[in-house]
């Protein structure tokens, strides 16, 4: 990015306080790292020192060199107010951590901390967010300058909200959302008086006011989005107006969205344009803002529906489609400048202009059903996505096409329609195709969605095309025509394939015909102004025509394949590392290339890489750029071990192509996620394996379960996180695991292992140069094995391991790394029980803990795995690190534990227990100088927070039969700490001073009545096996969720929260600036 | 129908044709709008023109009946990536392709549109022939048959109204708005502030205007050239001082040459909704429609300079206090584009 040129000399603040956006969960992604890490540069280029807090390690935000002082820390307004005793900031940057970021902002302003401390907001002010975010000081502003809203009441209990659903101006169903949440969470859509019930007591829990606005319903309206930018001298630009193709009722979260809009003509634009401006002048702005509407399409009516005073999801999506850098300018216009002060630093001039597109671009949400098989699927005004993609073509269906194949979901082979067009699932843009090929009409389809024609009838386009394709000949022409739709040369084959049974043709096929055709992708330049000016951005996408303006970089070059949409079991970790190896190469001065589809993330900003592609992730449109790039320059290899699953399942295809593969080989590779050539190493090397085998059929399953002796964990291989593993216990069991798991992965056998009960699961992550091991460390999970990996706690270092069970450790680490030929990342799993150490799996690639252990041992590891790919040796030109496990670790003067959250609370009908299938969205991290002080601040920042006011709180505990023994030790510890005891008769029969409750349902006061009045404020249930959803347990599980409060369900979990929280009576919780740990 | 389209310097685009079957020759130029397809169609600044949009998907809302800018079509010919097989909008009275083929006038889809746009930004605006047909073209013979000089031509005459006009009848103030190719977006924004606005032919002379006896005087956007209007530089000297004059695109580069300013021919000109013009005075900026291809490089004696774009710092406004004079290169009238502008409207308002 170019320095910037600024006219004035500003009254700057010296010192910043930058709030973070905490762990990943549904509704806040990884864009706040985006635009938080944005943000941070773009102070400290003029001179302003920041001091940045958040909780989540994998975040660029977090690294030493974004801010001048970083803190790992809860984000939680005491923790704030302690680091603003501190650091004494002069100012507060609140609109850059997304809801979190701006929700701890009010709190520390309305308790008085900000004034205490004499530190001023920048950019837009407390007051400006609370006539923002607050309904009724919103609606009364709109009132006073003439903006329509929807008929809507704010509310603070039922029968208020009764009384508005029933009135003349309303009527059902209402919307209900509730103040000051994230994502929607809480609000729904109420179609009778007891959905609204339901729904009400839910909202006024979730709101930090207590209140929610009850609306008219307009679903069916066009949903349509403005960002806009506005500084202090009241200038204001859009930079981007975005359509949701999903009309109101959808949440713009859940929405297929597109950019710009497509169905407005002139004049509908600017009227909603206009009044965008007039709304964020009125609320007096000073940075960016979300506006969104909705438009009656047939009358021309609209009404504002919610604005979000701050950079937002929507703002980082308007910047990758823009390649408009809003959260860099909106930061330089909190500190004072104005839009014509600022430069824009793709085209050299000036940062206030409004971005034109000469593309379409289409962002579609990444849903987590996959692993959520029992949560509903319908979609609506409350996330439930976990990421999104965004692609960008010429024309809609380009776009839309390229993005479908971007989720990288298996679409169900069968799909019937009426199941998802209304109310919608995450399946409907699939249904309408479905709808479309059994001949459907565009009209039938509108009266059932309400989707605007115009965007149904680009659907039909292409299944109209399909039919045409599928018969005629495959002339150059048609296939021309069929790339330009965005068609894949894998669907034009599987498309022939179907409708000629003799025909094979392959995905290679048809790139060899393609190709022969002289039919290659051209590429073309994201510039932000439609190719008016000559633009210095380098970012690309891909589309057929006839100019490729993506020559080729001169010089040493590497293709980076990044991880695609933040899903459950491959989030932002691998985008950090994949941005961690773009600045290894600059350091290195190779030039970096990163190809990506996700616009949340710090890795598709264009500054992050020497050139970024904005691409799918399949092998077709990879190895299209790699074929581009090695036209000229020194093309040394593509990287493909950091971006997870999906970057190192196209090593094979990407080699088989030609394309040269930088470290561990494809053989290596495939020896580590080959269960039989696996066992073949394990054995030959002597490193014993629990029990295992592999089963092609059923009966050969159950065969297999008997010798190896239940529990067993049955899994198909080659997974992401886990999925579809899960721990059986008898034959029955396990056959209904086959008949539901045959779905999961094609062609490919079912795994079984023996499962290791109460065992010490453990993990490495290590660098291997070919002779030099590095192990960063040996992180221990406070959970036993047999919960996900992704969804323990883990600690570092270790604190059950013996030294001889850590030194066998390194030896298989060693060992194994050799053998595989590991020339760069290697994450290994082990497991620890009765002294003997056992393999459980070896990942060729980095891992999700690269980052938060890169952070506990302060080694960027994801670099120095990158220089070794690319050549360079521990010893030689790349310095040994000390800090790694074995003596390093015995040095370490503090506690890192990794924590978790899940998305249990917006996917209802979900059993939180705990398993083998990882279901766990985001990470913190908690650095203390004792383990109990690391996880506590784990947890409190993952959210759990143990409510025990003066003494009056209540916990409940209700365990499974195997971990009766400790209710009283557990009891014990509870009394201590000043709660009263309720349990299930027989967890806590036999204890003294504890209240045996009866079952749910079987007398008064039960359990979820205790839960639901507030009586009880912590719930320690350890459960027998997951997925019954009609269980005691599952309903006091799902109870707590909704009444927010800490229910744990793994009995080392609750023991060390226990001991944690017991310790922490004596040691006051403290902050510390990451660098302050040794 | 195919289509084809060459460039003076030799680049031939192949493309499907749509509009009208026919061939015509014009100055390509383009504008980066997204939206406003219609009122581009339909603005007469660009007679003489070929306009090439550079947003990819032209025709979704179709053609409606409030946003003509003119009676007619006024590039000769029409220039997009792809063309909307359908049209969604609840005002859509036609297609584009239907209104292009009443229009007489033709269009070419299907091709690499930024690849255009970046050759005219790299070479500089140029003549281009554009011919469809349903039959074979052979694109040498075009090159051959493309003989045109837009800076010869003089498109106002062509443009501008033959007889006066009276629009807002009953309107308290008076405003005589001399054609020079005028937007009906100017007019409708003059009559909602309450004038009665006479618009007269570009020849009109000081005469013709006072025997209206106006409040104001208005000289409207058009066409061409403006160094080669020497008539109307004339009559603006004349009339100057009169009344309060405001000036619009052309008008504004006309009152630069009649009181001794210049002007020069940028190399591809402004042409879009997205340039931020800054008020030296308030220092704020504002977003706004641009169509022109000259720009004030001399501004006269007595002016002084009130507004510039922000990226390349050319003149965007001028102002003379003692006649009463202002004048803006941009159109705040909008149509298409953002209305952040329309207040200058206000202004000239209140200066009558």
């Amino acid at each position: 990015m170019s320095s910037q040129k600024t006219k004035s000399a500003k009254n700057l603040p010296k010192k910043v306080l930058v709030i973070g956006s905490g762990p990943i969960v549904i509704g806040q992604s990884a864009e706040f790292d985006y635009s938080g890490t944005q943000a941070c540069r773009a102070l400290r280029e003029e001179g302003v020192l920041v001091v940045l807090v958040n909780s989540n390690p994998a975040t660029i935000q977090t690294d030493s060199e974004t801010a001048d002082k970083v803190y790992i820390e809860p984000l939680t307004w005491e923790v704030l107010e302690k680091i603003i005793e501190r650091e004494k900031p002069d100012a507060i940057l609140a609109t850059v951590g997304g809801q979190t970021g701006l929700n701890l902002a009010s709190e520390l302003e309305h308790k008085g901390i900000l004034k205490k401390y004499g530190v001023k907001f920048i950019g837009t002010n407390g007051k400006a967010i609370e006539l923002a975010e607050s309904r009724l000081e919103f609606n009364k502003l709109m009132e006073k300058i003439g903006i329509p809203i929807l008929p809507g009441k704010i509310v603070k209990d039922f029968n208020s909200a009764k009384n508005f659903a029933e009135s003349s101006s309303s009527g059902y169903p209402v919307i209900i959302r509730p103040s000051f949440t994230l994502g929607g969470t809480g609000g729904g859509t109420a179609h009778n008086e007891e959905e609204l019930r339901q729904i009400m007591e839910l909202a006024l829990r979730m709101s930090a006011t207590k209140e929610a606005l009850v609306e008219k319903s307009v679903i069916g309206w066009g949903e349509f989005e403005y960002e806009v930018l506005r500084d202090s001298n009241g200038s204001a630009i859009i930079i981007c107006n975005m359509e949701n193709i999903d009309p109101m009722g959808v949440h713009t979260g859940e929405s297929i969205v597109v950019a710009p809009s497509q169905t407005l003509s002139d004049i509908d634009h600017q009227k909603l344009r206009s009044a965008a401006l007039k709304i964020v002048d009125a609320i007096g702005i000073v940075g960016s803002c979300n506006v969104q509407f909705s438009m009656n399409q047939d009358s021309g009516e609209f009404s504002v529906i919610e604005v979000n005073p701050r950079l937002s999801r929507s703002s980082a999506l308007a910047s990758k489609a823009t390649g408009y850098p809003i959260a860099r300018v909106a930061t330089k216009i909190a500190l004072g400048y104005t839009l014509s002060e600022i430069e824009n630093s793709i085209t050299g001039t000036s940062a206030a202009f409004e971005p034109a597109l000469d593309y379409v671009v289409v962002k579609i949400p990444r849903w987590p059903f996959d692993k959520f098989p029992k949560s509903s699927r319908i979609i609506g005004t409350q996330m439930k996505s976990t990421g999104e993609v965004m692609a960008i073509g010429r024309t809609f269906g380009e776009a839309l096409n390229k993005a479908l194949r971007s989720l990288e979901i298996k679409v169900p082979k069968s799909i019937n329609p009426d199941d998802h067009l209304y109310p919608p699932t995450d399946l409907r843009i699939f249904a309408i195709l479905e709808a479309f090929r059994s001949g459907r009409t565009v009209a039938e389809i509108n009266k059932a969605t309400k989707i605007n024609p115009w965007f149904l009838a680009r659907l039909k386009e292409t299944t109209d095309f399909e039919k045409i394709l599928a018969k005629e000949n495959l002339g150059k022409e048609m296939l021309l025509k069929a790339k330009r739709l965005g068609m894949s040369d894998k669907w034009i084959a599987f498309l022939k394939n179907q409708e000629n049974k003799n025909e094979a043709l392959t995905e290679l096929k048809i790139r060899g015909l393609r190709k022969s055709f002289g039919i290659i992708p051209t590429y073309k330049i994201v510039d932000s102004c439609a190719g008016e000016f000559v633009a210095k951005t380098p970012y690309f996408y891909s589309t057929y025509e006839f100019e490729n303006e993506a020559k080729p970089l001169p010089g040493k070059k590497v293709v980076i394949v990044g991880s695609g949409p933040i899903r459950i079991g491959q989030g932002i970790e691998f985008d950090y590392c994949c941005s961690h190896a773009a600045f290894a190469l600059r350091e290195m001065g190779i030039s970096s290339i990163m190809i990506n589809n996700n616009p949340e993330t710090v890795s598709t900003d264009f500054d992050s890489s020497s050139r970024l592609y904005f691409e799918p992730l399949t092998f077709e449109d990879v190895m299209n750029i790699i074929e581009n790039e090695q036209i000229s320059g020194d093309f040394e290899g593509v990287i493909v071990q950091l971006g997870g699953q999906t970057s190192i399942s196209l090593a094979e295809p990407l080699a088989n192509a030609g394309a040269k593969i930088l470290g561990t080989s494809i053989d290596g590779i495939d020896i580590a996620e080959d269960r039989e050539r696996f066992r073949a190493l394990a054995n030959k090397l002597g490193i014993p394996q629990p029990k295992n085998d592999v089963a092609m059929s059923e009966s050969e399953a159950l065969v297999a379960a008997a010798m190896i002796d239940y529990p067993v964990v049955v899994r198909p291989s080659y997974v992401i996180a886990g999925r579809a593993m899960e721990i059986v216990y008898n034959d029955e069991e396990l056959r209904r695991y086959i008949h539901e798991a045959v779905e999961v992965s094609e062609k490919r056998p079912v795994l079984i292992d023996k499962y290791l009960d109460n065992a010490i699961e453990c993990e490495v992550d290590a660098i291997y140069d070919g002779k030099t091991l590095f192990i960063g460390g040996i992180m221990e999970h406070i959970e036993p094995a047999g919960v996900h990996s992704g969804d323990a706690n883990i600690v570092l270092p270790a604190m059950r391991l013996s030294e001889k069970d850590k030194k066998t450790i390194e030896d298989y680490t060693q060992k194994l790394s050799k053998s595989l030929g590991i020339i760069g990342c290697v994450n290994i799993q082990f497991v620890v029980k009765d002294t003997i150490v056992y393999i459980l799996e070896v990942n060729p690639r980095g891992s999700r803990t690269v980052p938060f252990l890169s952070k506990a041992i302060g080694v960027p590891l994801a670099k120095l795995a990158t220089k070794v790919m690319l050549g360079e040796k521990f010893g030689e030109k790349l310095a040994l690190p000390t800090q790694g496990a074995g003596e390093g670790q015995q040095k370490s003067t503090h506690f890192a534990v990794k924590s978790i959250v899940f998305p249990f609370l917006k996917l209802m009908g979900t059993d939180i227990a705990l398993g083998p299938e990882m279901r766990s969205t985001g990470e913190t991290m908690g650095i203390g100088k004792s383990f109990e002080m690391a996880y506590y601040k784990a947890l409190l920042a993952a959210g759990i927070k143990v409510r025990n006011q003066e003494n009056k709180g209540a916990a409940f505990i209700s365990l499974r039969d195997e971990d009766k023994k400790y209710a009283p030790k557990m009891a014990q510890l509870l009394q201590k700490l000043g709660f009263s005891i309720f349990g299930t008769l027989g967890t806590v029969g036999s204890v003294q001073s504890a209240i045996a409750i009866s079952k749910i349902g079987k007398g008064h006061p039960d359990v979820i009545e205790l839960i639901e009045s507030g009586t009880v404020t912590l719930v320690i249930n350890t459960p027998t096996k997951g997925g019954r959803a009609n269980t005691d347990g599952f309903k006091m599980r799902r109870a707590s969720i909704q009444m927010n409060i800490p229910c744990i369900t793994n009995i080392s979990t609750a023991f060390e929260l226990l001991k944690a929280l017991d310790e922490l009576k004596t040691q006051k919780l403290d902050v510390r600036c990451f660098d302050e740990y040794g | 129908m195919i289509a084809v389209l060459v460039l003076k310097d030799g680049t031939t685009l192949q493309g499907i044709g749509f509009g009208a079957e026919t061939t015509s020759v014009g100055e390509v130029v383009f504008n980066t709008s997204m939206m406003g397809y219609q009122e581009a169609l339909t603005d007469p600044s660009y007679g003489g023109q070929m306009l090439v949009l550079s947003y990819p998907l032209i025709g979704n809302y179709g053609i409606n009946k409030f946003e003509n800018e003119s009676s007619k079509i006024q590039p000769s010919g029409f220039i997009v990536r792809e063309l909307s097989p359908n049209e969604c909008h609840k005002d859509s009275i036609s297609s584009v392709d239907k209104f292009l083929k009443d229009g007489g006038v033709p269009g070419i889809y299907g091709i690499d549109t930024r690849f255009l746009v970046q050759h005219i930004r790299d070479k500089g605006v140029m003549p281009a022939i554009l011919a469809t047909s349903t039959r074979e073209i052979d694109p040498k013979s075009l090159l051959k048959k493309l003989e045109f000089d837009y800076s010869a031509i003089d498109f106002v005459s062509k443009v501008s109204t033959k007889n006066p006009l009276i629009f807002g009848k009953g309107g308290k103030k008076k405003i005589a708005l001399i054609d020079y190719g005028v937007k009906m977006g100017i007019v409708r924004e003059l009559v909602a502030r309450g004038a009665q606005v006479h618009v007269l032919p570009y020849s009109a002379s000081a005469k013709d205007i006072k025997e209206i006896a106006p409040d104001g005087i208005f000289l409207s956007n058009g066409p061409g050239d403006p160094a080669i209007l020497t008539d109307a530089h004339k009559m603006i000297r004349e009339i100057a001082g009169y009344k309060p004059i405001m000036g619009i695109c052309l008008g504004h580069q006309l009152l630069a040459h009649a009181f001794g300013g210049n002007t020069f021919k940028m190399k591809f000109g402004h042409r879009g909704s997205n340039h931020a013009v800054l008020d030296l005075e308030s220092q704020k900026i504002s977003i706004t429609t641009q169509n022109h291809g000259f720009a004030v490089d001399k501004v006269p004696d007595g002016f002084v300079v009130t507004k510039i774009n922000l990226n390349d710092k050319t003149v965007e406004g001028m102002q003379n206090k003692s006649k009463q004079i202002i004048s803006v290169q941009y159109h705040p009238e909008a149509s298409p584009g953002p209305h952040d502008s329309r207040h200058l409207f206000d202004e000239f308002m209140k200066m009558i």
